[in-house]
């Protein structure tokens, strides 16, 4: 049951990163491929239906991991505290920037949403990179089952590590690397004209610093966490997944060379999905490790009681087949580009 | 440790209480939406339409800011309360996953399609997206409240392996009887404060002559669907809500009405300030036998006062507590009397030219606002010594590694920028308010132009 539910969790969070990740991308590129108020209408209006229900996997993986592993979700939120309360904030003013900015056409009203909008996306890719190189590289549990880590310490990985160290700010830029291709690659599918062939131009920009930090942060990553070569040699069939981020990467570039929009996009999921996949395989059966491996949360110890568990698993099923038909509809019922017409509000009416 | 748990009980008062400014005008909407809809589709009268894109876009305002403030309210369970989320996790986080996965995906994604798709829809699919709208909204409400049901009267759980509490039957976790009176209550309560929104932009309108065909369409829906819940809010839901706490939770009722001796016979404070320290009630204004007939059905009945139970298990706030309890029952009479006279006076077709009613009803906006924080309050205060209410304490639930500062921190952090949101919040809906409901009809500026272009 907890191996099941480990996976569920795991595939949430996947599908969030894939989709939060292209409108968190196209938000911190957004300054740089759209200039005037038009072109940066276009490149909300691309994401303008979809974010909120894009974000609602981020609850909703929350949810699902706060009742399949309370303990895990318990010294997990609290021990990263001020990281998650900045993350917090920084979702709070992002979905302000979204919703206001077309609400009021102003010299000065446009710009300072566009400003805040590009300012917290870029953070969140940020944030969301070093969070995942915290839980590779393991928290300062104990034998309480909490911790609690600050910013940062000294930035090395001894014994009282902080959330910044020179492992996790090297994660953080391979994260926003990563979404800042992801979200150009979706930008370029969604709009036309200057905006779409300046998104494929960063996206292929992009995409050489994707290609070094995912390289450099593989090689130190089998240093700083020893469970992952473990589980890759005990079960090398794990890899499979780090060759579907081969072969995504691999993809982004063969596409965006054909001028295959769709593609590239989908090559760019792949990646991510493998990168994803790749970490969580590295980790198994640990769901937070620690320092001290004696004290790192399992899938078992972390689990709850099993009827709830079961129970869970018939809604769940019946909750994501429901959750997937909405989602369907609504991309097809905003497909293809955008358009926006000089005059309208856009998106946000 | 007093002190960090004082901080994480401010923190999550803070958050949630801010959060419940937009979801019952969220909820209240969304039913008053479905009616607008309804009735386009009905008549085939297109300012009906007209009125439900107006509303629409308010709409759209307040659940922007409803889902930007309750997305921290799900992560601070495990944050601020995670020795809480650590032993009860198995059991609320069933309903709060829930909530994501069955009502937000359904609200986010229909909701997107009713401001945007309506060309594409058609009449009856615009409508239905209406009505998912409602239905995610409402769902959520349940859920929700399915999980403060839950900390009130916990059922369905047994306790497993060290100490950690577990779900041992869904339904019963699910169809709570605490939770289906609570959850009448509440929505009640988010359906008022969408009727006196409602009406009062409509009488707005008329005071201030224009938009008259959408002016009285409001008024009136206001009207009619506000009075009904006014009445539903007082009986049966609130005389149940009180009945249960009567039972299950004694000593709260107790600190509620201020009563601090047991009595036969037992009188309903109007007024009065409960002084903890002299166990009294100063300048009491009281109905004799009130309180027992209201809680037991009988003039004469026993009801335990305060002193009956040892004084650790008295609520900590209980000032705040019985002025809470009494703002909201003071407040639930005034709409009564308010909506029933407005009800009349529409019946009677006189409202649209009864400038001292469309004045009170523009006045009374804050109002149902206030009923339902001091609501909340009341339940969540009259919980207190408990978190789980007979299985965990409060001072047990928080995180025992996050220190006051950290707390102060954040908590201060977010007093920042909720201030900054509402301010807002606050002015867009003002705008949407000033342009109407027919973009165009105004000319103010370039904005108007911008707008009737959509
Ligand atoms: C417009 C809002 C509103 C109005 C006018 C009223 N209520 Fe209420 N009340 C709520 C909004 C609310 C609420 C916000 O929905 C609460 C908070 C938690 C809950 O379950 O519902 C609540 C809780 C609540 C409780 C439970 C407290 C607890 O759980 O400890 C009782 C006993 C009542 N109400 C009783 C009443 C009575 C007798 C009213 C007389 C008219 C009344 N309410 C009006
Ligand atoms: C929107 C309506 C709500 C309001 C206005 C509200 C208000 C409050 C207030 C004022 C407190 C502080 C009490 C104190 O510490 O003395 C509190 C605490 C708390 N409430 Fe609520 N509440 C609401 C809904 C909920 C819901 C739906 C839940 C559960 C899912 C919940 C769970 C809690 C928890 C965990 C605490 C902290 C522990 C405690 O102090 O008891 N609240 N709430
Ligand atoms: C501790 C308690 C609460 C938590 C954890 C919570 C969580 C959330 C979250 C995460 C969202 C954003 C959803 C999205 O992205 O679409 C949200 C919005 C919403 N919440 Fe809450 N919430 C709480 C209290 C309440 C209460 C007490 C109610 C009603 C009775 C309520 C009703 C809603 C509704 C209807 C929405 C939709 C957005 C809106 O109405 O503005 N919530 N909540």
């Amino acid at each position: 049951m907890g191996t099941i539910w480990f996976c569920l969790v795991a595939f949430m969070i996947a599908v969030y990163v894939l989709l939060d990740g292209f409108d968190l991308g196209a938000g911190a590129i957004h300054l740089w491929v759209a200039k005037t108020d038009e072109e940066r209408r276009q490149v909300l209006a691309s994401i303008g239906p979809v974010w909120d229900g894009n974000e609602v996997w981020l609850i909703a993986a929350g949810g699902t991991m706060y009742f399949a592993f309370p303990a895990l979700y318990a010294s997990g939120f609290s021990g990263f505290y001020l990281p998650l309360m900045i993350v917090l904030w920084l979702l709070i003013v992002r979905g302000a920037s979204i919703e206001f900015r077309n609400h009021i056409k102003s010299a000065v009203w446009d710009p300072l949403w566009d400003f805040l909008f590009c300012a917290s996306s870029l953070l969140l890719a940020v944030f969301f990179g070093a969070a995942l190189g915290n839980v590779v590289r393991g928290v300062p549990l104990d034998a309480s089952g909490y911790f609690f880590e600050p910013l940062w310490t000294n930035f090395r990985l001894g014994e009282e590590t902080g959330i910044l160290d020179w492992y996790t700010i090297l994660v953080g830029v391979l994260g926003l690397l990563a979404l800042a291709m992801h979200g150009a690659l979706w930008v370029q599918m969604k709009t036309s004209g200057a905006v779409s062939s300046r998104a494929r131009k960063l996206a292929g920009q992009a995409w050489w610093g994707v290609l070094a930090f995912t390289a450099l942060v593989t090689a130190v990553t089998f240093r700083v966490q020893p469970q992952v070569k473990e589980n890759f040699t005990t079960w090398p069939g794990g890899f499979v997944f780090p060759l579907l981020a081969v072969a995504g990467i691999a993809g982004v570039v063969f596409e965006l060379r054909r001028c295959d929009e769709r593609k590239a996009f989908l090559a760019s999921c792949a990646y991510l999905t493998g990168m994803l996949t790749s970490v969580v395989f590295g980790v198994y059966p640990m769901v937070l490790p620690a320092r001290n491996a004696v004290y790192s949360l399992t899938v078992r110890t972390a689990k709850a009681g099993d009827y709830g568990l079961k129970i869970g698993l018939v809604w769940w099923i019946i909750g994501m087949i429901l959750a997937a038909g909405y989602s369907t509809y609504v991309y097809r019922s905003f497909a293809g580009k955008v358009t926006v017409d000089k005059d309208s509000r856009g998106y946000g009416n | 440790m007093g002190q960090a748990l004082d901080v994480h009980r401010l923190h999550f008062a803070f958050t949630i209480t801010f959060h419940y400014i937009f979801p019952q005008l969220t909820m209240g909407l969304a039913l008053l939406l479905v009616y607008l809809k309804t009735k386009a589709l009905r008549t085939g009268d297109e300012h009906y339409n007209r009125a439900a894109r107006f509303w629409g876009r308010i709409f759209g305002i307040n659940f922007a800011v409803g889902v930007i403030t309750g997305i921290p309210m799900e992560f601070q369970f495990g944050t601020n309360w995670a020795a809480f989320s650590r032993a009860a996790g198995g059991v609320i986080g069933q309903t709060l996953a829930m909530e994501g996965v069955f009502s937000f995906f359904l609200e986010s994604s229909f909701l997107g399609l009713f401001l945007f798709g309506e060309k594409k829809l058609g009449r009856i699919g615009h409508w239905l997206s209406a009505f998912l709208v409602f239905l995610g909204s409402w769902l959520s409400g349940y859920f929700i409240v399915a999980t403060d049901a839950w900390m009130q009267h916990p059922t369905g759980y047994r306790l497993g392996a060290n100490g950690a509490i577990e779900l041992a039957s869904f339904w019963d976790l699910l169809l709570n009887k605490w939770a289906l009176w609570q959850y009448a209550h509440t929505m009640l309560g988010a359906v008022q404060t969408g009727c006196f929104v409602m009406a009062a932009v409509g009488a707005f309108y008329l005071l201030t002559k224009r938009d008259e065909i959408y002016s009285r369409t409001f008024v009136k829906a206001g009207v009619l669907v506000g009075a009904i819940a006014a009445l539903l809010q007082l009986f049966p839901t609130g005389d149940m809500q009180g009945k249960l706490v009567a039972n299950h939770q004694p000593v709260t009722l107790a600190a509620m009405e201020g009563l601090f001796e047991s009595q036969r016979g037992a009188p309903l404070a109007i007024l009065g300030q409960p002084d903890v320290e002299k166990r009294k009630l100063d300048n009491p204004l009281e109905i004799p036998n009130m309180l027992s007939f209201l809680t037991y059905r009988q003039w004469r009945a026993d009801v335990k006062g305060l002193s009956e139970f040892p004084e650790n298990e008295w609520p900590d706030q209980i000032p705040l507590l019985y002025y809470s309890y009494h703002v909201m029952v003071g407040l639930g009479t005034i709409f009564i009397a308010v909506m029933v006279v407005a009800a009349l006076l529409l019946w009677r077709g006189t409202l649209y030219d009864s400038r001292w009613m469309l004045w009170t009803l523009m006045l009374c906006v804050p109002l149902p606002y206030i009923a339902n924080t001091a609501g909340w309050m009341t339940a969540e205060l009259g919980r207190q010594p408990w978190l789980i209410h007979g299985l965990m304490r409060t001072a047990q639930g928080i995180s025992p590694r996050v220190a006051a500062g950290n707390a102060w921190f954040t908590l201060i952090g977010f007093m920042g920028l909720y201030t900054v949101v509402g301010i807002l919040w606050l002015f867009l809906f003002y705008r949407e308010i000033e342009l109407g409901p027919e973009p165009g009809a105004h000319p103010r500026g370039e904005d108007a132009a911008v707008l009737a272009a959509d």
